[in-house]
């Protein structure tokens, strides 16, 4: 343990803008960007599903409203939905009066919830993609044992929609790691912040800039491994059968 | 290979050719990070203007070059001269001696101190680490304030960091910040004269230590550009001694 330190001493010694402090701000930055990405990813697939499913109604006035959702947000650049929703209420007469405005007041949670309505938007199309793909048979199968249209969708549809939603969200997740970046406009002391802060204080876009490129690039294999090894573990049916 | 070299010799007599040029501007182009009121910031109309812009024009005219404005944020500023996106800053920067690793400075042409603002519901007399414990301070990012405050309260104080000033004002307007650091007549300008909210300078002006608060505010040349910083010290010093500089100050700061 001691010689670890020693030898991370060492490494840190000769240079200046890698010291202790500046890699505290950058760990910080792991931190944060981790937590928003990732719990915006999963309120925004909690979000999805029913939206999804409702999307794939065939009443109008169902899928009809979620579309425009979905239109919406992805129709505009996320960092334009961050500063509305962090600049923007702020100009609601009496807003800091409410009991919404200790959320409202932090960076982190603005930014939490314009990447979950972005995330919820893109993951809804996603899996109204796969639910629009199930395949007839399959559907005429289950009608064909009685099953009514709550217990096809639980039991045939949304399994099958989301095996196939799989190589596709795998990528939303990268993209949203990527987004991510924006958050520090909003004074969010994210990866990128972290970055910013650096660069900004010793002026060494290289150096700075680089480190956290590396940064993302392990947590982007990371994200690339774990969908690997769902695909292999829920599509192991799709493989090729070795008799 | 031959390719390879031929592009490359190119490359060589490109920039022997343009820093042959460097020597002799007829035209300087100055980066500016805009706003920054009352120093650089645009009317409604538009146009560019502040003490920065005028005193610049004024040197300009002075050493008979035509000025040419450069809009660049302020964390990019020192690179952007670096990489030749204009060939000097004229936008409130202090000298100090991290800066003057990379960049040649002129004389300085205006000192300023640095001072606290907050609401005056915040009711502190002073900012220290006792009455600064667990506060919110807003700082621009890679400004010697954000230097000053992240040495000294980032272990007691949140500190958040934006790209430009107005930023920080909307949040400040917007009650998440509970106190912030600037350059006192940007405050003064910014805040005090505001009527969303009554805002208080805390405690006094802030200039020491000059490790964090410089010399005052300089031009920052590329290091090899002796000759065109000494070109504007001449003309600051001209326009100090002929009153074209206390107009000029008059113009932003009222009468000294």
């Amino acid at each position: 343990m001691l010689d670890i330190s020693a030898w991370f001493n060492d490494l840190l010694a000769d240079n200046l803008i890698f010291t202790p402090t500046t890699l505290g701000y950058y760990w910080e930055g792991l931190v944060t960007t981790t937590q928003l990405v990732f719990l915006s990813l999963v309120a925004g697939l909690i979000l999805a599903v029913p939206l999804a499913i409702m999307r794939s109604s065939k009443h109008k006035w169902i899928s009809l409203p979620v579309y425009l959702y979905t239109y919406v947000f992805r129709g505009t650049p996320l960092l334009i939905q961050l500063y509305i929703i962090y600049y923007g209420v702020v100009f609601i007469d009496g807003i800091q009066e409410t009991f919404l405005w200790p959320v409202l007041k932090e960076a982190f949670y603005p930014a939490l919830i314009a990447f979950t309505l972005n995330t919820a938007a893109y993951t809804t199309e996603i899996f109204r993609g796969a639910i629009k793909a199930t395949s007839k048979g399959e559907i005429e199968a289950a009608r064909a044992y009685g099953m009514s249209q709550n217990l096809m969708m639980r039991r045939i549809i949304l399994p099958s929609a989301f095996r196939r939603a799989l190589p596709a969200y795998g990528n939303e997740v990268i993209f949203m790691l990527h987004a991510s970046a924006i958050a520090s406009v909003v004074t969010l002391m994210d990866l990128t912040g972290a970055a910013r802060f650096v660069y900004a204080r010793f002026y060494a876009p290289f150096d700075a800039f680089l480190f956290v490129a590396a940064i993302y690039l392990c947590l982007t294999f990371a994200i690339l491994y774990f969908f690997r090894f769902l695909e292999k573990k829920l599509l192991a049916h799709l493989r090729p059968q070795n008799s | 290979m031959k390719k390879l070299l031929t592009v490359s010799l190119l490359g060589l007599a490109v920039a022997a050719a343009s820093s042959a040029h460097a020597r002799d501007y007829d035209n300087v182009r100055i980066g500016v990070d805009v706003p920054y009121e009352p120093m650089e910031y645009r009317t409604a109309e538009g146009e560019l203007t502040g003490f920065d812009i005028d005193l610049g024009n004024a040197l300009c005219e002075r050493i008979g070059v035509t000025c040419e404005w450069v809009e660049q944020e302020w964390d990019g500023i020192i690179p952007g001269l670096m990489s030749r996106n204009y060939d000097a800053i004229m936008s409130s920067m202090t000298i100090n001696d991290e800066r003057r690793q990379q960049v040649l400075f002129s004389d300085p042409y205006i000192t300023m101190p640095s001072a606290w603002f907050a609401p005056s519901s915040l009711d502190i007399s002073e900012a220290n680490e006792e009455t600064l414990a667990g506060k919110t301070i807003g700082v621009q990012r890679g400004t010697l304030q954000d230097n000053y405050v992240t040495d000294n309260f980032s272990s007691v104080a949140d500190i958040s960091r934006y790209s430009t000033a107005d930023d920080m004002v909307l949040d400040m307007e917007a009650q998440r910040l509970d106190i912030v650091f600037l350059d006192f007549p940007i405050g003064q300008s910014t805040l005090l004269d505001s009527e969303e909210a009554e805002y208080v300078v805390v405690g006094e002006r802030i200039s020491e230590p000059k490790e964090y608060f410089g010399e005052g505010f300089g031009i920052a040349f590329r290091q090899r550009d002796e000759a065109l910083a000494e070109q504007f010290n001449e003309a600051l010093a001209e326009l100090q001694e002929d009153g074209t500089y206390d107009e000029i100050y008059a113009r932003y700061f009222g009468e000294e």
